[in-house]
């Protein structure tokens, strides 16, 4: 009884089209997302020659959401490469070798989970000071706590089974196995998680930088453009609507795309990674 | 037959409405029950046993359902009763124990309350007195102490005695009929022989009759004055217990039996029975449109058993 | 019940140890100590003595392992420092903005809750209907919106369109500026509280103990009320616990954003200006809160499930 899977193919569609308007910036516009800034055409409505209208600087918004795609999918895509990492390595390791360094790893993990993400990202942020590498640090090391759990309760399950002990016996090290015996049996999960993960990351992006802490002005992060939007609000409310607009598109896809992975992959995951 | 039977089942049809009636899950099945007696139901895994149990109280879960047939009980066609008409039957008139004493039960509310909820539900009690008769139900099973376990939560008993207040709460109104579906197939072989007994001896007590569901013919044989064998959907012999086992007719029930080992018997050449093993497939959609649905596992090809089957 | 509450309140006082460490930690690594941010406005020169007199002043020339002595020590007594802007003791700094913040904090949680769980629980009774659908796609949506955005637009609409509620500040307690935050942060969780509670009725529709319940003769209303609610608020509970982490993470900026006067935006304040004590102070104080609020959460959960208490 296969069907469809409406979430997958909406949320692949949606983050496909936030790629592409990420990856083909350059030739859907043809200004400068930074310096084509002409304050004569400051705070125009959308019209036909500025599709989505100014902004108080007399920049194309429809350029700076576009261009911003790239900032807000770097950002969520290599803050949840490093959280995997960071995740994976600490969770398995913990999971397999046990003993002191499982308690640890706990223990960091559960000092982790009491302190709320946004928050921990922002202490990070004002230590690193604003901009795209700290931003990368911050969030990657912000997320790792779920994928960290999951792959210590996926390994405690495993590291018993035949197979594993089999790899031993051959004289497997220790990180091979974990590597390559382990680690493949979880990537149906971690994907998942990664996926809705992008999701979270775009939006701690946008909240740090409308906050001035993360990606500062003159850069399109939409999170920043939000800032300045917020400032016109009464006399240019499109200003507002179509960065926020970028944001809700993009999460919505990748929590799409992350829901129809794993009602793809397993079903019966939602009890353990909702 | 000079009694009117309590339970009378006729061309009971179960399957998915819009699919047919030759993939109907239960064909054409009927029995009777008397009052007070013990009809066991036997047959193995996917035979149709329990959906025939579970329609005749209307708790067949969609998509399934009963697409024709009469289930008279006490003279009323039960299909015919309003769903409110339904709801006041079930647990009152006809109460169901189930195989599962693990998860049948609330884990989060007291085994007292569970009990009590059939007399709040249909004698309109409050739960105060409820609660009493509840402590006197638990008695009745044989739980001890039963006035400190009446505040007891599932997770803190056995399955033996989950399976006892399962028993306590489908009695607890003093039905006419007890559906048992494979009420020991979960637990422990030295508590089935007790719960088994215990069925026996408060049904027997009340003049309680009892649909036992089983695939084991041993626990059947014990209790049941008289057996329906059960398979791929169809009712193929339906005798008296002593009968059943003196005489099998259908290939089916005498496989059933060739696979019981039994003590002390001296057939063979080794002097040693020979276990018949019947294959186990559970046929495919193109046999089961076949009319006589046994034959590719039949190990004795008899034609005269063609066309429905029955004894 | 009361040992279990001890325990768990005592629970709390390691991991708030563990945060402190850490955060403690992660500041110590700061390059720019206050002082040179002072400097770094420009309005001072980079002068190295002056610096070194502004550090000893606020005993930041301490070796490492001092510091943090001298930090536990306080925190024992309830001392957070004292603010490098105001030179006023960081806990005063903090009371004078924690109601506002507990307010918003109650007020979108309740919020949340009232109407996230009821949708989830209608939406999983009628599975596949247009109700159904719709709740899921707004709860999907909720979480994927950007909090501050639809703050924004709700500010637009309600406030400078329409008119009808003012647009941002605290207004001295007054309820009307406490809708539109209030709102805008409890959207999030009240979509994840639809899902979670959707999931955890669908999940619980399924287990046997719900069949008992039927087979008891219960209507489908007496089912949901006796026997699904209380499972499923198990489930739910949780979920309250945890969004109240995240949700105070979003509080903070919904608070810049509404410039409503809690911790929240105090955090982002002194975070643009370095007062380490007070950003360290503030965030220990909010992890204190969630400890405290999943302690509580914890609680209400042993109390509706009597299985918790036995580990």
């Amino acid at each position: 009884m296969k069907r469809f899977n409406l979430n997958l193919w909406l949320g692949g569609a949606l983050v496909a089209l936030v790629v592409v308007g990420a990856v083909f910036a350059p030739l859907l516009t043809s200004l400068d997302p930074v310096f084509d800034a002409n304050l004569m055409y400051a705070e125009e409505p959308p019209d036909a020659q500025f599709w989505f209208g100014t902004d108080e600087q007399g920049r194309d918004v429809y350029t700076r959401v576009l261009y911003g795609a790239r900032i807000s999918l770097t950002v969520g895509i290599v803050s949840q490469i490093i959280n995997s990492v960071i995740g994976l390595s600490l969770g398995i390791s913990a999971a397999y070798w046990g003993g002191w360094w499982d308690d640890l790893v706990n223990g960091l993990t559960n000092t982790m989970l009491a302190i709320p993400s946004l928050i921990f990202a922002l202490a990070i942020m004002a230590i690193l000071g604003p901009g795209l590498p700290s931003l990368l640090i911050a969030l990657g090391l912000t997320n790792w706590s779920w994928t960290c759990r999951i792959a210590r309760s996926s390994t405690l399950s495993l590291k018993g089974l035949g197979y594993v002990q089999a790899a031993r016996t051959l004289g497997y090290g220790d990180i091979r196995i974990m590597a390559t015996q382990l680690l493949p049996n979880m990537i149906g999960p971690i994907l998942v998680i990664s996926t809705l993960g992008i999701g979270a990351a775009v939006l701690a992006e946008a909240a740090l930088s409308f906050l001035g802490l993360g990606i500062r002005p003159p850069f399109p992060s939409w999170g920043s453009m939000l800032t300045g939007a917020r400032e016109l609000i009464v006399i240019a409310p499109w200003a507002a609507v179509f960065p926020g607009l970028a944001i809700f598109v993009t999460v919505l896809g990748f929590n799409l795309l992350g829901d129809g992975l794993r009602d793809l992959l397993d079903p019966h995951m939602r009890s353990r990674t909702a | 037959m000079t009694e009117t039977p309590l339970l009378d089942l006729r061309n009971l049809h179960v399957g998915i409405p819009g699919q047919g009636a030759s993939v109907d899950i239960v064909k054409d099945v009927g029995f009777t029950i008397l009052p007070g007696e013990a009809f066991g139901l036997v047959g193995e895994s996917g035979s149709g046993k329990s959906l025939t149990a579970l329609s005749l109280i209307r708790l067949l879960k969609k998509p399934l359902a009963v697409s024709s047939g009469e289930i008279l009980f006490k003279g009323d066609d039960l299909r015919g009763l309003s769903d409110k008409a339904m709801r006041r039957l079930r647990g009152d008139r006809i109460a169901m124990i189930f195989q599962e004493p693990m998860t049948a039960l609330n884990p989060l509310k007291t085994v007292g309350r569970q009990i009590a909820e059939m007399f709040v539900l249909h004698r309109g009690m409050g739960w105060g007195e409820a609660q009493k008769l509840a402590i006197d139900a638990l008695a009745s099973v044989h739980v001890p102490a039963p006035e400190e376990r009446v505040r007891a939560y599932p997770f803190q008993m056995s399955g033996g005695m989950r399976q006892r207040v399962m028993i306590a709460i489908a009695l607890a109104c003093d039905p006419d009929l007890l559906i048992a579906d494979e009420p020991t197939t979960a637990l422990d072989v030295t508590v089935q022989d007790e719960v088994l007994k215990l069925i026996a001896e408060l049904c027997s007590a009340r003049g309680t009759a009892v649909l036992l569901i089983s695939h084991d013919l041993g626990v059947i044989a014990n209790m049941c004055q008289r057996v329906g064998v059960m398979y791929q959907g169809r009712l193929v012999e339906e005798r008296d217990t002593y009968d059943l086992f003196a005489n099998p007719r259908h290939p089916y029930t005498r496989g059933l039996l060739g696979a019981l080992p039994r003590l002390g018997s001296r057939h063979g050449a080794a002097g040693r029975q020979r276990l018949v093993d019947i294959d186990a497939l559970i046929a495919d959609k193109e046999s089961l449109s076949q009319e006589f649905c046994f034959e590719p596992r039949n190990p004795v090809r008899d034609p005269r058993l063609r066309a429905g089957g029955g004894a | 019940m009361l040992r279990f509450t001890i325990r768990r309140l005592l629970q709390v006082i390691p991991t708030l140890f563990a945060v402190a460490l850490l955060i403690f930690v992660i500041f110590s690594v700061v390059p720019g100590s206050f002082a040179s941010s002072l400097m770094a406005d420009g309005r001072t020169a980079a002068d190295p003595e002056m610096m070194a007199r502004l550090n000893e002043q606020f005993g930041l020339d301490k070796p490492l392992y001092v510091r943090f002595a001298d930090y536990i020590t306080g925190l024992a007594r309830f001392d957070l420092g004292t603010s490098f802007r105001t030179r006023e003791p960081v806990l005063d700094v903090i009371n004078a903005r924690i109601w506002a913040s507990l307010e918003l904090a109650i007020a979108a949680m309740v919020f949340a809750i009232v109407v996230g769980v009821p949708l989830g629980f209608i939406a999983a009774l009628r599975p596949g209907s247009l109700l159904d659908s719709v709740t899921m796609i707004g709860a999907v949506s909720g979480l994927s919106l950007p909090q501050f955005w639809l703050g924004l637009l709700l500010m637009y609409f309600f406030a400078l369109v329409l008119g009808w509620l003012p647009s941002f500040g605290y207004g001295g307690g007054s309820w009307r500026y406490l809708i539109l935050p209030a709102i805008t942060l409890g959207v999030t969780p009240l979509a994840l509280l639809a899902r979670t509670t959707r999931a955890g009725v669908l999940e619980i529709a399924n287990e046997d103990f719900i069949r008992t319940a039927r087979s008891k003769g219960m209507s489908e209303a007496r089912v949901v009320r006796w026997h699904l609610v209380r499972n499923v608020m198990v489930l739910v509970v949780t979920t309250i616990g945890l969004q109240f982490g995240s949700m105070m993470g979003q509080a903070v900026v919904i608070e810049k954003l509404f410039s409503w006067p809690g911790i929240g935006s105090l955090l982002v304040d002194s975070v643009s200006i370095r007062d380490t004590p007070v950003v360290q102070g503030t965030i220990l104080v909010i992890v204190v809160w969630f400890l405290l609020i999943n302690t509580f959460v914890d609680i209400i959960y042993a109390a509706i499930d009597p299985r918790i208490k036995q580990t």
